[in-house]
């Protein structure tokens, strides 16, 4: 090698380590944020500006639709991918990024900058912070409420000769179901009736096979009818719980209301083809999270006095739940920039911030938002959101929450949508399943 | 005297080149050329089946990095082996595999058959024919769920139109015993032309001199078909059913798009069944010995295959 050979390498080293330098400094003062693809993600792109303003950093996103985010996020987390700085990850995640270090524990950071969890909705703290459930070990700050409720189509309840065929065949009024039993009758009153020259149907309802759709759904029916995770005194003893009697006639409602009251090819509907049937006006009832009311009330179709919103209505013995949904933001373990993401999130938890984050379209979970006497006529759907936020329940949110959601699919789509076996064939199995693998997770 | 070109060759290398190779023998320049491919195809192929193979004897899992691995010896392929929903995976594979191929090579000889005449647009409707085999799957799975919709859908509403029925009366992807077939036709309309690209080949491989002496023996069409086309095509034939049995044992996007596997488990191919096995309930170990049994399987079947045709060929 000549002295010439040398000289041209020495350059291209110098201007290669310039080239790394100059990226390293412009990429200190971004932060990822990774969430779901939804309409509350736009408007946190919008909120972050603040914070970008006020820090000097700035926020990169990355947003992955609903069906592929849990396969995709959790590829970013158990490889240790560095693309995520901050994560507002599903609240069935928290056992096992919190089991695997996958999220940096927020106790210490919270002490310090006095973010207390007491500020928030108990409900959400448990479902999106702590780990273990109900122990003060904080993963995450409670960043969306979310809850499964409905809307319905109040301009089709308020129509005087609808209300009369309805009082004149069930003897009460067109009014918002107190049951599940009531539900289902409006749904049937509904179910390919004629309105405005056009066949509309009785509900739409979560029936989604690959992620996590029909679970979703179900669970919020079978709560109500009185269906247990597990032995109350002996954790993780299933058998007699998940396939009680009460937990099998509610599988059987939920078939049932599949049956006979939804649209023509509702076999794999989750959050995004429940909401294009509600505003293509298709239905009368709808089962959503609650991020789509604030989507639904702005509708040029639906929205306004056309739609109102209620909880989950009660099961046969008068008790009422709903499915929690929402997601707590976390600091990703693998990030380099956990000072700032941290900061990021001291900044996300002002109560200022909070109020700007419920205005913008997005469910802050803090206290002092949600109890403020304005907040339950702020909008049409906000004191069914807090009714709906008492009455939650969650799915597993163990390491082996994936194995737990998979079988729980298999499951329940096997016998809702393609008829296969019976409810108690189905919870049977079910039960039997969730204890393989708790056996395999060495709890017994 | 002539110089040879390997003589030119050597004399046009730059001197300083030439240094640095003398000394290199044919085998060990060899090397030096099939190296590099070699050393590519043992990191991305070679070392990762034999990966699989260890982690397939363990109960690892890629989402636990803490957790002990344990050496289970041959319980993943015993669990998977006696598991009957995989069975039912299989046998949900099978029936789209045979039914594909069958259409396929049906439709797909037909097509080639009448392509083969000459006919005035020959070429256009070749050209049409072709298209669905370039688009991308993912967007066909996704275009023929709004084809199958019951309310707007173009397919419910033809066989409405042909049969009379309520088109919103019937869902063939919410349908139990519609779901398998909706899949299938999918996979045919998409992958016929491909088999119609491979026996139009064959088909025109054969030389016109053979039909004269056939029509001069006065043999019938009927015969000539039997007897000259339908041999002369067959390794062709062949080929294309290997490769689209190879393709649709291993079918994921197409079916994912459509049906997601449902309704139930009724289209959960083995594919499908094998990506919820390792990435979404993260059962690595488990996930790697049924991975092995997959490949085993269509290694063993396509190997078996590979000499009927070559014995076919030799025909």
């Amino acid at each position: 090698m000549t002295f010439r050979h040398i000289r041209s390498l020495a350059a291209f080293g110098a201007l290669l380590a310039a080239g790394v330098a100059t990226t390293g400094q412009a990429n200190a003062k971004d932060l990822t944020l990774c969430w779901a693809a939804w309409d509350p993600a736009n408007a946190l792109v919008e909120l972050s500006k603040d914070f970008e303003a006020k820090s000097g950093v700035t926020m990169k996103f990355e947003f992955v639709p609903w069906p592929n985010f849990a396969d995709r996020m959790l590829n970013e987390l158990n490889s240790g991918g560095k693309l995520c700085d901050l994560m507002i990850g599903d609240s069935q995640w928290i056992g096992g990024a919190a089991e695997n270090g996958q999220y940096v524990k927020l106790n210490d950071f919270f002490d310090k900058e006095g973010i207390k969890m007491s500020d928030f909705i108990p409900a959400t703290v448990v479902g999106y912070a702590e780990w273990p459930k109900n122990s003060p070990n904080y993963w995450a700050l409670p960043a969306f409420g979310d809850v499964v409720g409905w809307s319905y189509r109040k301009d089709w309840f308020a129509r005087p000769e609808l209300q009369a065929e309805f009082k004149e065949k069930y003897g009460r009024e067109l009014a918002v179901p107190k049951t599940f039993g009531e539900l289902k009758d409006i749904a049937q009153f509904f179910q390919k009736r004629e309105i405005d020259g056009k066949t509309v149907y009785g509900a739409a309802i979560y029936t989604e096979r690959g992620s996590e759709g029909i679970t979703m759904g179900v669970m919020d029916v079978l709560y109500s009818f009185g269906f247990k995770y597990e032995n109350p005194d002996k954790p993780y003893d299933l058998e007699g719980y998940v396939n009680s009697a009460e937990a099998v006639k509610g599988l059987e409602f939920y078939k049932e209301l599949y049956d006979c009251c939804t649209p023509p090819g509702h076999s794999d509907a989750y959050m995004s083809e429940d909401i294009d049937a509600y505003k293509s006006g298709q239905v009368a009832l709808h089962m959503n999270f609650a991020f789509t009311w604030p989507g639904i009330h702005a509708d040029a179709n639906v929205g306004g006095e056309k739609s109102g919103y209620f909880p989950n209505p009660a099961g046969p013995d008068g008790a009422a739940y709903a499915q929690l949904g929402g997601q707590g933001i976390s600091v990703v373990s693998s990030s380099e920039k956990q000072e700032d993401a941290l900061a990021y999130i001291k900044w996300f938890a002002q109560p200022e911030i909070q109020q700007k984050w419920w205005e913008m379209g997005g469910y802050s979970a803090l206290l002092k938002v949600v109890e403020d006497p304005k907040f339950a006529t702020s909008q049409p759907y906000a004191q069914t959101f807090l009714d709906s936020m008492a009455i939650v329940q969650d799915f597993w949110a163990e390491p082996a929450y994936a194995s737990l959601l998979q079988a729980a699919q298999k499951r329940f789509h096997d016998y809702v949508v393609a008829g296969q076996g019976s409810a108690k064939d189905a919870l049977d199995g079910l039960a039997k399943d969730w204890t393989q693998v708790f056996d395999d997770e060495g709890k017994y | 005297m002539l110089k040879s070109s390997v003589d030119r060759v050597a004399e046009a290398t730059p001197r300083a080149i030439a240094n640095r190779m003398h000394g290199l023998s044919d085998r060990a320049l060899a090397w030096l050329f099939v190296g590099p491919s070699i050393v590519l195809l043992l990191a991305v192929n070679i070392f990762p089946l034999i990966w699989t193979i260890r982690l397939s004897f363990t109960n690892f899992r890629v989402n636990r990095p803490n957790a002990e691995v344990e050496f289970v010896g041959l319980k993943n392929y015993l669990n998977i082996l006696s598991d009957r929903d995989i069975w039912l995976t299989m046998q949900a594979t099978a029936h789209f595999l045979i039914w594909t191929i069958v259409l396929q090579v049906l439709i797909g000889f037909t097509l080639a058959y009448l392509i083969n005449k000459k006919f005035r647009g020959n070429d256009l409707w070749t050209t049409i024919i072709v298209l669905p085999m370039m688009l991308s799957p993912a967007v066909v799975g996704n275009f023929w769920t709004f084809l199958y919709q019951p309310q707007i859908g173009l397919f419910n509403y033809a066989v409405g139109f042909l049969t009379g029925a309520d088109p919103s009366s019937f869902s063939m992807i919410g349908d139990v015993s519609l779901a398998p077939w909706a899949i299938v036709i999918v996979d045919t309309w998409m992958w016929t032309p491909f088999v119609m690209l491979i026996c139009l080949a064959g088909l025109r491989s054969i030389p016109g001199s053979i039909y004269e002496a056939a029509e001069c023996d006065r043999a019938s069409k009927w015969r000539q078909f039997w007897t000259i086309t339908i041999p002369l095509v067959l390794p062709f034939l062949m080929l294309a059913v290997l490769f689209r049995g190879i393709e649709n044992f291993k079918m994921f996007d197409l079916v994912v798009q459509l049906t997601g596997g449902g309704p139930g488990s009724i289209t959960e191919l083995t594919s499908i069944n094998l990506k919820r096995e390792a990435f979404e309930k993260w059962r690595t170990g488990y996930a790697s010995a049924y991975a092995v049994i997959l490949f085993v399987t269509v290694f063993g079947l396509a190997s078996i295959y590979v000499k009927a045709l070559n014995k076919v060929k030799q025909r």
